[in-house]
């Protein structure tokens, strides 16, 4: 909620009043009991929506296990040291914390027992371990949390049907897509405020839209269309947005939360978080929560001990590799799955389960990744058995689980997969040991999805030695650009999937020579790209039109860390976060590198361009407009030039008023400086100085004849 | 235009003085020797040899016969500019920090450090025309403020001082009593140390420098806040163009973080803003290290700019910087 009274307008009210404010000690004012003047206070609010705080009843650290064997007083030890033994590799139990009621008449137990723990963590944990354990094949033990029971007890014994509440509208959460001037918005988190922008390159300035302090305990994220602002906290996530500014939509509890991630077509989010065991022996346990987006319920929850979700990947954030769930089947959502040991688990998101009920069985799988476009797993296989088993790329189909293709490759090292965005092609970076096996040397395995049986293609440097620096394919289009080299000043290279006759080959474009490049961003149009020199480079940009194969420009953010395109592709912005102390802001680029505008912000962490659902119109319909251009620019130049001529108009006017404003400064001066003349001049002993300050510097020429000689020469005609 | 390097300092540069007519240029240096430089060619023209410490400021009279200088020695000095003598020596008891002639030079204003138990005092000293009759003696003390005096220029026709320093406040005391006239306010005004204050050419409005990163530009006699200029580094040197719109901001991170970052990082640029629409229009880069002192030429063709480098840049304007339009 926007603070509705700024600081300003207290001020200006007190001294419309005659109030010194300095005079006021604040603290000492007191609100007569029920009145509040009509302000909210924002920690109200909080009370009344959150739920009412639970009670803390001393009880939840207790579970009661059912379904004991019923035993007469000679076994009860036996049983008892059983039990102990089951629940004491879960959490230490309290001293007496082990209490099983015995039936006094029969003297037999009751077949159950109450177990408390020291920590309401080790009773939840052994909930979850023992229930459904097999003591034995009648014995299947039931355990549940003793604070549970009161709940269970609530559950009426019959059916009603559910209610059904009266639709109401949702709001337009989409309201911002439909801004005049088609700006794209930005998110910017600088110090504690996070404030959302238009970026107006017209004005060459950005236009606030929200902001708020405090928005969010560890940092923000768009949702993958847009649609949503997702903020995180110590309860766990709420996501903003909505059709005036950004309003809470939802709430996500979960304690703790510490990473978040959206599916792609951002129906559900999931939550990560990972609590330090109370056992020091005992790695991490983690906790998964996946959420409707619009619901807010949690369609499944995953919790476990932390090596189970940290299987191969990239390592992230405390040990894990972020996402763990990685969403496939496009914009769907329909799949999501993840690496485990040997097994690559897909759950489908119609029942939240794993599809058809198990895992996809790969021995040694190491990474795998999704297809942006279609429900195909590209996985890769490491070399085994000191290679006798050759290491293997191989992509599947889901939900059939059938192999599509699949390819083995020797002698290999390590392997990364690309995927163009449209799910055309594949790129796998294949690198390769040398004969010695003491270095190695990269290539590329090309895949055509869209094409019969899913050729593949060798592409091999020409220099072998290079390395690979980065890879990055055009966006929507049929090209990739590699940075490749070994030296300080590596080269680029731009490749096409398609030749001129369209033989279906790749063939290299152009090689750059000896660039200050150590990243490529691809315009999300395609066509344009950026090669950037960040961190060693200290921020060196160039602008490359990939169709003329030409530098439009070049530029300098200096100590850039991050680059980003707006999801048009008409900017780019290049950010200094607060990885360095100093130079920290933003500078925003048009698409051809002319430099728009700069904002300095101390403490700046992150900038994120608000994405956009991808566009409406069919590939026909933009290829029509882009051939037509001129047409449908014109209204949009006459738009542009309007809003020039009004801005130097407005320009105009403020520069002549503070011209205005400074004369009549010099006016004053001029007069108090003439009054004090007489005086200036006794003080500097007569001396008639005042006109001498306004001097002027001539240059004179002087021309002074030294001396004139005539002298008869002798000219010697015969010579010639 | 090339700038013209001008070593001729072994220490960081503290300060610039054009003389009246524009011919000459004396600097002050951390290295004990001021020296005096033709303005436009750059060539060097002498030193005034006798202070023992850094010397922090100069002063040349009207008809550029004497330099006045403040040092680090504790003394403040007359010398002859022309033969390099030196005339006569105020000693203090903790370092000179600040001089100026007044109008007619008969007076000078003369700051002292807070230094060991000493507080931190201004002083007005009467220069006699012939040194013969030179005393010691102080014609005013000022005292009562908190934190170094960086800076105490005479106010028009020498009835006023006013005084910038570590406190952040922009003080005019009145020299017939003393007495404190005016104070700058605390919100509109700097919020760190000021570092320099330079005057216009006609004493109407001068401009102070600061560490908040910023120049505000005030009316001599009313102390009324004009313009702020805002850039992006601490402040340590400041100057007005005598014949153009222009300010000159100069300064840089402080010397000892300089070593950890790239030479661009650290902004030691001579930044140029419009004067009245406090708009940045240019800037002029060089120096290796901070910026410690600017001086417009009286003439306003040509700056100079003394860095923590030990050089003093000596640039004539190109002709583009004449076309200059609002």
């Amino acid at each position: 909620m926007a603070l509705a009274i700024s600081m300003e307008g207290i001020e200006a009210r007190a001294r419309e009043l005659g109030v010194d404010l300095s005079a006021v000690d604040l603290d000492s004012i007191t609100l007569p009991a029920g009145e509040d003047f009509g302000i909210l206070s924002d920690d109200d609010e909080v009370l009344r929506n959150e739920d009412p705080p639970e009670l803390e009843l001393g009880l939840s650290n207790i579970i009661v296990v059912d379904n004991l064997p019923v035993v007469p007083p000679e076994k009860f030890e036996k049983l008892e040291n059983v039990i102990r033994k089951i629940y004491s590799q879960i959490g230490v139990i309290k001293e007496n914390g082990l209490w099983m009621p015995v039936n006094p008449e029969t003297k037999k137990t009751y077949g159950y027992c109450f177990i408390e723990y020291s920590t309401p963590q080790e009773a939840e944990l052994a909930r979850e371990k023992t229930n459904g354990y097999k003591l034995d094949k009648s014995h299947i033990f039931a355990v549940n949390l003793f604070d549970d029971f009161e709940k269970y007890m609530k559950v009426p014994d019959t059916w009603t049907p559910a209610e059904i509440k009266p639709y109401t509208p949702g709001e337009n959460l989409l309201k911002w897509l439909t801004d005049e001037k088609a700006r794209d918005q930005f998110v910017i988190r600088a110090g504690t405020l996070t404030e959302v922008y238009w970026n107006d390159a017209r004005k060459q300035a950005p236009e606030l839209v929200f902001q708020k302090q405090y928005w969010t305990d560890s940092f923000i994220q768009w949702s993958p269309l847009g649609t949503y602002l997702a903020t995180v906290h110590r309860q766990g996530s709420q996501v903003w947005g909505g059709e005036n500014g950004f309003e809470r939509l939802m709430r996500f509890a979960h304690p703790l939360v510490k990473l978040i991630d959206f599916s792609p077509g951002e129906r559900y989010l999931v939550t990560y978080s990972s609590h330090e065991p109370s056992n020091p022996r005992d790695s991490h346990r983690v906790v998964l929560n996946i959420f409707d987006v619009r619901t807010g319920k949690v369609m499944r929850d995953f919790k476990g001990s932390a090596d189970e979700f940290t299987t191969g990947g990239n390592i992230g954030v405390s040990g894990v590799s972020w996402p763990i769930f990685r969403w496939g089947g496009g914009k769907d959502d329909k799949y999501f799955a993840r690496l485990g040991k040997n097994v690559i688990s897909v759950y489908e998101t119609d029942t939240f389960s794993l599809l058809d009920k198990k895992s996809l069985k790969v021995e040694n799988v190491v990474d795998f990744s999704w297809s942006p476009t279609d429900p195909i797993i590209s996985l890769f296989v490491p070399e085994m058995g000191g290679g006798n088993q050759p290491a293997r790329v191989s992509l599947v189909q889901i939900p059939g689980k059938e192999e599509l293709r699949q390819k083995n490759l020797f002698s290999v090292s390590d392997c990364k997969m690309y995927w163009q965005n449209s799910g055309e092609y594949l790129a796998v970076q294949v690198d390769r040991y040398t004969k010695t096996k003491k270095s190695t040397y990269t290539g590329f395995e090309l895949f055509r999805i869209k094409e019969r049986d899913i050729p593949i293609e060798v592409l091999e440097l020409e220099n072998k030695n290079d390395k690979i620096i980065a890879f990055a394919w055009e966006p929507k289009g049929h090209r990739f650009a590699i940075i490749h080299g070994d030296g300080p000043k590596p080269d680029v290279s731009f490749y096409t999937m398609r030749t001129a006759n369209n033989t279906c080959r790749v063939s290299k474009l152009t090689t750059l020579k000896s660039k200050q490049a150590n990243a490529l961003f691809w315009s999300p149009a395609g066509r344009f790209i950026v090669l950037a020199g960040l961190k060693g480079f200290n921020g060196q940009l160039e602008f490359f039109n990939v169709d003329e194969l030409e530098t439009m420009a070049t530029g300098e953010h200096f100590m850039a860390t991050d680059i980003m395109w707006d999801p048009t592709g008409r900017y780019l912005a290049t950010a200094v976060t607060s990885v360095h102390e100093m130079e920290n802001g933003f500078q925003i680029w048009s698409f051809n590198g002319k430099h728009l505008y700069k904002v300095s912000k101390d403490h700046f962490y992150q900038f994120i361009w608000r994405p956009r659902p991808p566009s409406l119109l069919t590939p026909e319909k933009e290829e029509e407009i882009s051939k037509n251009l001129k047409k449908y620019s014109k209204k949009y130049e006459q738009e542009d030039q309007d809003a020039f001529n009004q801005l130097s108009e407005q320009e105009r006017k403020r520069r002549t008023q503070l011209q205005e404003e400074w004369d009549s400064w010099v006016a004053k001066w001029k007069q108090a400086h003439e009054a004090d003349r007489a005086e200036r001049r006794e003080l500097r002993d007569g001396e008639a100085s005042d006109e001498e300050e306004e001097y002027e510097a001539k240059e004179v020429e002087v021309e002074e004849i030294v001396d004139v000689v005539e002298e008869v020469l002798a000219f010697d005609l015969d010579q010639e | 235009m090339r700038p013209i390097l001008m070593k001729g300092h072994e220490r960081p540069l503290t300060f610039l003085r054009y003389n009246r007519d524009g011919d000459l240029l004396f600097s002050c240096a951390k290295d004990h020797t001021p020296t005096v430089w033709y303005a436009d060619n750059g060539e060097r023209l002498g030193t005034y040899r006798g202070h023992n410490g850094a010397v922090w400021t100069c002063d040349v009279s009207r008809d550029s016969a004497r330099l006045i200088t403040g040092s680090a020695d504790q003394t403040a000095k007359l010398w002859d500019v022309s033969t390099g003598r030196e005339l006569f020596s105020f000693r203090f008891d903790a370092p000179a920090r600040s001089v100026e002639f007044g109008i007619g030079d008969t007076l000078a204003v003369v700051t002292t450090d807070n230094f060991m138990d000493h507080v931190p005092t201004v002083q007005v000293k009467r220069i006699a025309d012939d040194i013969e009759d030179q005393t010691e003696e102080s014609a005013l003390v000022i005292t009562g403020i908190k934190g170094r005096i960086n800076r105490a220029v005479w106010g028009p026709l020498n009835r006023t001082i006013i005084t910038a320093g570590e406190d952040a406040t922009i003080r005019i005391w009145d020299t017939e009593t003393g007495k404190l006239m005016k104070e700058s306010d605390k919100e509109s005004g700097h919020q760190k140390t000021i570092s320099s204050l330079s005057k216009s050419s006609d004493w109407s409005h001068f401009i102070t420098g600061s560490l908040d990163k910023s120049a505000k530009l005030w009316d001599t006699r009313t102390l009324t806040l004009i313009k702020t200029y805002v850039t992006e580094r601490p402040v340590n040197a400041v100057d007005i163009s005598p014949t153009h719109d222009t300010v000159v901001l100069g300064g840089g991170q402080d010397a000892m973080n300089v070593t950890m970052t790239d030479r661009r990082a650290g902004k030691f640029e001579a930044k140029f803003y419009h004067k009245i629409l406090q708009e940045e229009i240019g800037g002029v880069k060089g120096h290796f290290g901070p910026i410690n002192a600017l001086a417009f030429n009286p003439d306003g063709r040509s700056f100079s700019s003394g860095g923590e480098d030990g050089y003093v840049r000596l640039h004539h304007f190109d002709h583009d910087y004449f076309n200059i339009k609002m």
